[in-house]
């Protein structure tokens, strides 16, 4: 389990260099911007919480930056994130948890999706090496992988819900209709779902087949793929058990290094189709000078792509038995 | 013994690689293309594109191929002028991106040990924290981020990608003989990294240097769009935004919205296409299967 202990390490690191990177963009900042959203706040908010916001950006404190550093620390860790702007006067931890439902299943199930389905391509595309999926793939996915992701979202709209009218424009539900537990409602929230979650799917597969079809053309070529052949092995054993589960170990180290980037573009994603998720929610903090939500939103983006690459840690334990050997 | 100009040799070389690549041989010519408009805007350009005087809301005709905007300036005008932004951007982000890649990927593998942990770990931290968000919590306080206020950004959040991949070949190369040699002739380690190891790995540095203006291409023109860059410059990403202001989807100019997204996927492609092109070079493995048509033998 040193494998995992040293994968923890480097979370807590990583989380430790986010936290610190947002406490100094503010004050990094030529004549602090948060200033005008202080001013915006006073007599409105109680003192416990606007002493919270003023050690967040460093604003009308008399103490030292270490000791508003240590502080800002202990604020974070137990949730204390400050007061919203726009949606005042809700703090920023309860108007985050009304968005990361929206998130976490949007851009969850469409990123797995993608990953999962993009890897079986590139490995069946690698396997059939000169056939047609292996010819038409990759030069299709360059390709694709040029588009901007907003720019494949707006023309889906185009096509799809202006020209043809087949799926709702905007948002993530009826408007009209209030959230509820039915099925109508579900069916509804699916509906919305099916544009944007295809353009985070179309726009982040290309990636996966490339690198899997790559890492098994090298797998393919050893000796005991060979032997397994010889041995008359059917094909399907041999590229999900023998050679696949090899090539699958740099696409899922894959998958955590480029995670930051699949979340990068569903927030363009959710901010195109009015998405009612955390994505959605970044830009229009940026636009209402949110600083605080903003803050706070770009931490639990962080935090969530490290979870996620912790989980592929413990994936790769999982399948790949070096890691666990003591050395 | 005939002796080939190095010069001459090099382009030869790439000349071949360009002709028989069919990926290398589309990408450099739209990137030719390109780099042509980037360099005279004013012969492409029909109309000045700042300028409001034509009919608003015009569909395409014969004097605007595209269309005009909601403010009666010519569509195909505003996509040729903004190609030279888009193109500093990629160049500049992608040379500097590289240099940092290059400095801390090959020193960490060359000097190891402690430097290397130190290096490795800084790299990888940067290389998690979700780059995107990033740049719009630095951009958000600046209001409009200015051209060079961009790159900054984009260089410091695009460098480590190819830091890590240099690493790993340095690391692969770190103890052959020839740099043995070379440490043994007691030469600095300056003159062993820029004479001896970065040579081999040219054409990994080359993919890097594609890798990242990829990168600034896409993220400059996201970070327009949403208008956190300077709204009043001639961009891709700057029409997108005015075009998604004015609702040009729903009312009836698609091409506003439409036309810079294929140039901006133009210019992708073209750096994509090269990028997937040296990565063949690099692993002859990964080259595309000729074909040959194999007579069936009858028993």
């Amino acid at each position: 389990m040193k494998y995992l202990a040293r994968r923890f390490s480097f979370l807590l690191i990583a989380l430790w260099a986010a936290l610190t990177v947002n406490f100094f963009i503010p004050r990094l900042m030529p004549g602090n911007p948060a200033l005008a959203m202080m001013a915006k706040f006073h007599g409105r908010v109680n003192p416990s919480a606007l002493h919270a916001l003023e050690v967040a950006f460093g604003v009308n404190t008399h103490q030292s930056l270490m000791s508003a550093y240590f502080q800002y620390l202990g604020n974070t860790l137990t949730g204390n994130l400050g007061v919203s702007v726009s949606y005042f006067p809700l703090s920023v931890s309860s108007v985050i948890a009304k968005a990361l439902p929206w998130s976490l299943s949007l851009v969850g199930v469409a990123t797995i999706l993608g990953f999962v389905s993009g890897t079986a391509l590139g490995a069946i595309a690698a396997w059939r090496r000169g056939g047609a999926l292996d010819n038409v793939l990759p030069p299709a996915f360059i390709v694709i992988s040029a588009f901007p992701y907003f720019w494949v979202g707006l023309l889906s709209i185009w096509l799809f819900s202006l020209t043809l009218g087949w799926f709702p424009l905007l948002g993530g539900y009826n408007e009209t209709s209030t959230p509820t537990w039915s099925v109508a409602f579900a069916l509804d929230v699916l509906w919305h779902a099916v544009l944007p979650a295809s353009t985070i799917l179309i726009t982040s597969i290309g990636g996966w087949i490339l690198t899997m079809r790559n890492n098994m053309i090298s797998v393919i070529a050893e000796d005991y793929v060979k032997m397994a052949k010889a041995k008359g092995l059917k094909p399907r054993r041999i590229i999900w058990q023998y050679a696949g589960r090899n090539a699958l170990l740099p696409n899922l180290t894959g998958f955590a290094m480029s995670l930051g980037f699949v979340i990068s573009g569903a927030i363009l994603v959710e901010y195109v189709y009015n998405y009612p998720g955390v994505g959605f929610m970044l830009l229009q903090a940026v636009e209402q000078e949110d600083y605080a939500l903003m803050q706070a939103l770009f931490l639990l983006i962080t935090v969530a792509v490290l979870l996620a690459i912790f989980i592929s840690d413990i994936l790769t334990a999982i399948l790949d038995p070096r890691t666990r050997a003591q050395s | 013994m005939k002796v080939v100009d190095p010069l001459f040799g090099a382009l030869t070389k790439t000349w071949q690689f360009t002709t028989r690549n069919k990926k290398a041989g589309i990408g450099s010519f739209l990137l030719l293309v390109l780099l042509l408009i980037t360099a005279f805007p004013t012969f492409f350009a029909p109309y000045d594109p700042t300028a409001e005087i034509f009919t608003p809301r015009a569909g395409v005709t014969w004097s605007h191929i595209l269309g005009t905007t909601a403010f009666g300036q010519d569509v195909f005008s505003q996509v040729i002028v903004g190609t030279r932004q888009s193109m500093m951007i990629a160049l500049i982000v992608g040379l500097f991106c590289t240099i940092l890649s290059v400095v801390i990927g090959v020193s960490a593998a060359y000097f190891g040990g402690l430097a290397d942990d130190v290096l490795s770990l800084f790299t990888d931290v940067v290389l998690v924290i979700p780059t995107f968000p990033l740049i719009i919590v630095i951009t958000a306080y600046v209001k409009s981020a200015s051209f060079w206020l961009m790159v900054f950004v984009l260089v410091l959040t695009g460098w480590s990608y190819g830091a890590r991949q240099l690493r790993v070949q340095a690391l692969s190369i770190r103890n052959r003989d020839f740099l043995l040699a070379a440490k043994a002739r007691g030469e600095s380690s300056w003159y062993v990294i820029i004479v001896e190891m970065l040579p081999p790995m040219t054409s990994l540095i080359v993919a890097n240097f594609l890798g990242a203006a990829l990168y600034a291409v896409l993220a400059a023109s996201a970070l327009q769009f949403v208008g956190l860059g300077n709204i009043n410059t001639q961009s891709w990403g700057t029409m997108l935004y005015w075009a998604q202001n004015n609702e040009a989807l729903a009312t009836g100019m698609p091409l506003w919205a439409l036309a810079p997204g294929i140039a901006i996927a133009l210019l992708g492609s073209a750096l994509a296409l090269l990028n997937y092109a040296f990565d063949e070079i690099a692993n002859p493995a990964l080259r595309p299967v000729i074909r040959t048509r194999r007579k069936k033998v009858r028993a």
